[in-house]
C-alpha cells in the first residue's frame, strides 16, 4: 500500500523563519534533573484563587459559548476603564478594544494589518523572541536596532534615526523589556513618539510588563500627546495577574486600525476563549491587591539577584521592570551560548543565552527572578562555584 | 454603625489607633483597649516584618539583599523589634498528621462575666497562662473569648476544660469545638504541593 508519493515542498516562508534559540536549551534542560531554572519567562505564582474561582463558577453555569469577535463587552469596558484611570488614555470599548489570544496574537495581527511586502519595522534589540518572526511572517522586514547596557537597554531617537529608511513603516517597542528588564521613561517615550510623528511611522507597543516596574510608574506610550492615533497598544493579563496559560490579552488602537485587526481575528481566531475572558474580567475588577503583593515579591528578589550577580563579577544593571536580570558575562571570556550550556551541564542552573534575543544579546544571559528566594540563593551559590571554577581553570 | 452584642453603648475613636470603648448593658464601663479592629496605621508594614512573617528562617544577610538595606541596619531593626515585643516568637507550621503525631486541638468559646475596671483582661490572663492554651482572643458575637487548646489526648483535653477552664471564676459557659482536619494554617495549604509546574525554559 505504501506508494511513494512525491509531495511538493512546504511553505518557504515557514521553513525560512528560524526556530527560537530558546528551544535548544529547553530540550537539554527538560531532560535533566535537579535543575534550578532561571530560564522561565512566566510568574512562579499560580493565578490568584479569586480569578480561578470566577472561571470555575462560569463553567458550572454553562458559560461556554463564543463571544463577540471583539471579546466580551463587559471585559472591554473594564479594560478601557483601566487604561483611563491608570494612564489617562481613552479608548472606545465598542470599537477600539480587541480581546486577543495573548499579546502574541495581538502582535501578529498588528503586523499583518500594518505591513505591505518589504515594509521595514524598527525593533530595539535585545527583544522578545517573536518580534522578528512576526514581522517576517507578515511580509515585512525586521530591522534590529541594537541597544546597550550603558543605556540600560533603552533605545534612543538617534539610534532609531540611524536605522530609519524610506521603507520604514513602524517601530515595535517592548518596554518594560523581556529580556533586559529595561524601561523607557516618559521623556524617552515622548522623544520617540515625536520622531514617529515627524516621519509618519506607526508604533506598536507591547506593554505586557506594565505593572511590573519597581522605580515608579510605567510610561504608557499611548498616553503621550499625539501618540494615541499612531499607536497599537498591546497588553494582557499574563504577567501582572500570573495568567500566562489563560492566553488572554488585548489590543487597543484607533477604530480604522482596530477594525482591520478584528476582521483578521474573526477569520483566524473567531474569539478568545470565554473562560479566560471571564477570568480576566475578575482580575481587573478584584485583582489589584494580588498584583501589588506579587510586585512586592519581585522587587525583593530583584535586589537579591542583582546584588548576587554583581558580586560574582557578572556586571548587571538594576533592571527597572519585568522580572529579568540581564547580566554581562564578558568577564568570563565565554560566549553567552557557551556560558549557558556549561552552567547547565556543570551546575544544573538554566539561564537563557542573550543571543536568543537578537543584536546586543551576545555577552549577556537572561536570568528570570520569577522564582522563590530559596531557589535564587541556591542558583547564585551554584553560579558562584561555576565562575570560580572557570577562573581556576584559566589560571592553570 | 458597629454593633457589639451585650453592650448597650460604645464608641469608636479614630486617631492613629482604633480603640473601642464599651459600656456593658449592666452599666459597667469596660475599657476595651485590646479591641483593636484593624491595622493601626495606613503605612505599609516594614518589609523586614513581612519577610519574616512569610519565612522566619530568612537570614539577616538575605533580608538585607532583599530590602536593599545594610546588614547592620537589618540586624539592629530586628533586635529592636524583638526587644519591643513586636516580634513575639519564631515558629514553624507543622502538619502533625503527616509527622504521625497525634495532637488533639479544640477551639473553645468561653462566655465570661466581665469584672469592674479590668473587663475581660483578668479572666483572659488566667486562661492564657495555662501551657495547654495556644491562643486566646477576645471576639465579638455570642461569646466573649475564643481559646485554642492543644493536648496529647482527648482525655487530657476534656479534663482540662472541665476541671480548669470551666471552673474559673468569671467563666459562665464553655462550648468546645474539636478540630477534625486542617486545610490551611498560617497561610499554608495542607492539601496541595507547591511543585513548580512550569516549563524549565520558556520565552
Amino acid at each position: 500500500m505504501s506508494q511513494k508519493v512525491s509531495l511538493k515542498p512546504l511553505s518557504k516562508t515557514a521553513i525560512d523563519v528560524p526556530f527560537s534559540g530558546i528551544r535548544r536549551f529547553f530540550d537539554i534542560a527538560a531532560k535533566m534533573t535537579d535543575v534550578i531554572s532561571l530560564g522561565v519567562g512566566e510568574p512562579d505564582f499560580a493565578t490568584p484563587w479569586s480569578i480561578r474561582e470566577a472561571a470555575i463558577y462560569s463553567l458550572e453555569h454553562g458559560q461556554t459559548t463564543y463571544t463577540s469577535n471583539y471579546g466580551l463587552l463587559e471585559l472591554r469596558k473594564e479594560i478601557a476603564k483601566y487604561l483611563k484611570t491608570r494612564y489617562e488614555v481613552q479608548y472606545d470599548p465598542e470599537v477600539e478594544v480587541l480581546v486577543t489570544v495573548g499579546v502574541s496574537e495581538g502582535l501578529d495581527l498588528a503586523m499583518r494589518v500594518l505591513l505591505n511586502p518589504g515594509d521595514e519595522v524598527l525593533i530595539p534589540e535585545p527583544c522578545y523572541v517573536s518580534y522578528r518572526p512576526c514581522v517576517s511572517l507578515a511580509g515585512g522586514v525586521p530591522v534590529g536596532v541594537e541597544t546597550t547596557s550603558e543605556n540600560h537597554f533603552a533605545v534612543t531617537v538617534e539610534q532609531l534615526k540611524a536605522a530609519c529608511t524610506e521603507r520604514t513603516k513602524a517601530i515595535l517597542l517592548g518596554y518594560p523589556s523581556n529580556p533586559t528588564g529595561g524601561i523607557l521613561n516618559r521623556e524617552q517615550v515622548t522623544d520617540i513618539v515625536n520622531f514617529a510623528l515627524e516621519r509618519g511611522l506607526y508604533i506598536v507597543s507591547d506593554e505586557i510588563y506594565d505593572r511590573l516596574t519597581y522605580d515608579g510608574m510605567h510610561a504608557c506610550v499611548a498616553s503621550v500627546p499625539g501618540a494615541r492615533d499612531i499607536t497599537i497598544l498591546l497588553n494582557g493579563f499574563s504577567k501582572a495577574y500570573a495568567m500566562t496559560g489563560w492566553r488572554i490579552a488585548y489590543a487597543c488602537a484607533p477604530e480604522n486600525i482596530l477594525r482591520l485587526m478584528m476582521k483578521l481575528h474573526s477569520y483566524t481566531m473567531l474569539c478568545a476563549p470565554i473562560t479566560g475572558q471571564i477570568a480576566a474580567l475578575e482580575a481587573l475588577k478584584h485583582g489589584e491587591s494580588a498584583v501589588l503583593d506579587m510586585v512586592a515579591h519581585y522587587r525583593q528578589r530583584r535586589r537579591l539577584i542583582v546584588d548576587g550577580l554583581n558580586k560574582l563579577g557578572l556586571d548587571c544593571h538594576m533592571p527597572a521592570g519585568a522580572f529579568y536580570a540581564f547580566p554581562s558575562i564578558k568577564s568570563t571570556g565565554l560566549t553567552s551560548e557557551e556560558f549557558a550550556e556549561r552552567l547547565l551541564m556543570e551546575e544544573q542552573v538554566a539561564v537563557v543565552p542573550g543571543t536568543a534575543f537578537g543584536a546586543g544579546g551576545d555577552g549577556h544571559i537572561r536570568c528570570s527572578y520569577a522564582t522563590s528566594i530559596e531557589k535564587l540563593e541556591i542558583a547564585l551559590a551554584r553560579m558562584q562555584r561555576f565562575v570560580e571554577n572557570l577562573q581556576k581553570r584559566e589560571r592553570k | 454603625m458597629l454593633r457589639l452584642k451585650g453592650f448597650s453603648r460604645f464608641n469608636v475613636t479614630f486617631e492613629n489607633n482604633i480603640f473601642v470603648t464599651c459600656e456593658h448593658f449592666t452599666g459597667k464601663k469596660i475599657g476595651c483597649h485590646y479591641a483593636k479592629l484593624s491595622r493601626m496605621t495606613n503605612q505599609p508594614p516594614d518589609e523586614i516584618l513581612t519577610i519574616l512573617a512569610r519565612d522566619s528562617r530568612t537570614s539577616h544577610e538575605t533580608i538585607a539583599k532583599m530590602t536593599g538595606r545594610t546588614l547592620d541596619d537589618v540586624s539592629k531593626s530586628i533586635q529592636q523589634y524583638e526587644t519591643d515585643g513586636v516580634i513575639k516568637k519564631y515558629s514553624t507550621v507543622i502538619d502533625w498528621e503527616k509527622a504521625s503525631n497525634e495532637i488533639v486541638v479544640a477551639f473553645i468559646d468561653v462566655r465570661v462575666a466581665p469584672a469592674r475596671d479590668v473587663g475581660f483582661d483578668a479572666v483572659a490572663g488566667r486562661i492564657a497562662r495555662f501551657a495547654q492554651v495556644k491562643s486566646v482572643w477576645l471576639v465579638s458575637g455570642g461569646t466573649d473569648l475564643r481559646v485554642v487548646v492543644e493536648a496529647p489526648s482527648l482525655r487530657e483535653l476534656a479534663s482540662f476544660v472541665s476541671e480548669k477552664l470551666a471552673t474559673l471564676d468569671g467563666v459562665t459557659a464553655t462550648t468546645s469545638h474539636f478540630l477534625l482536619k486542617r486545610y490551611k494554617e498560617d497561610g499554608a495549604l495542607f492539601f496541595e504541593s507547591d511543585q513548580d509546574q512550569r516549563l524549565v525554559v520558556s520565552p
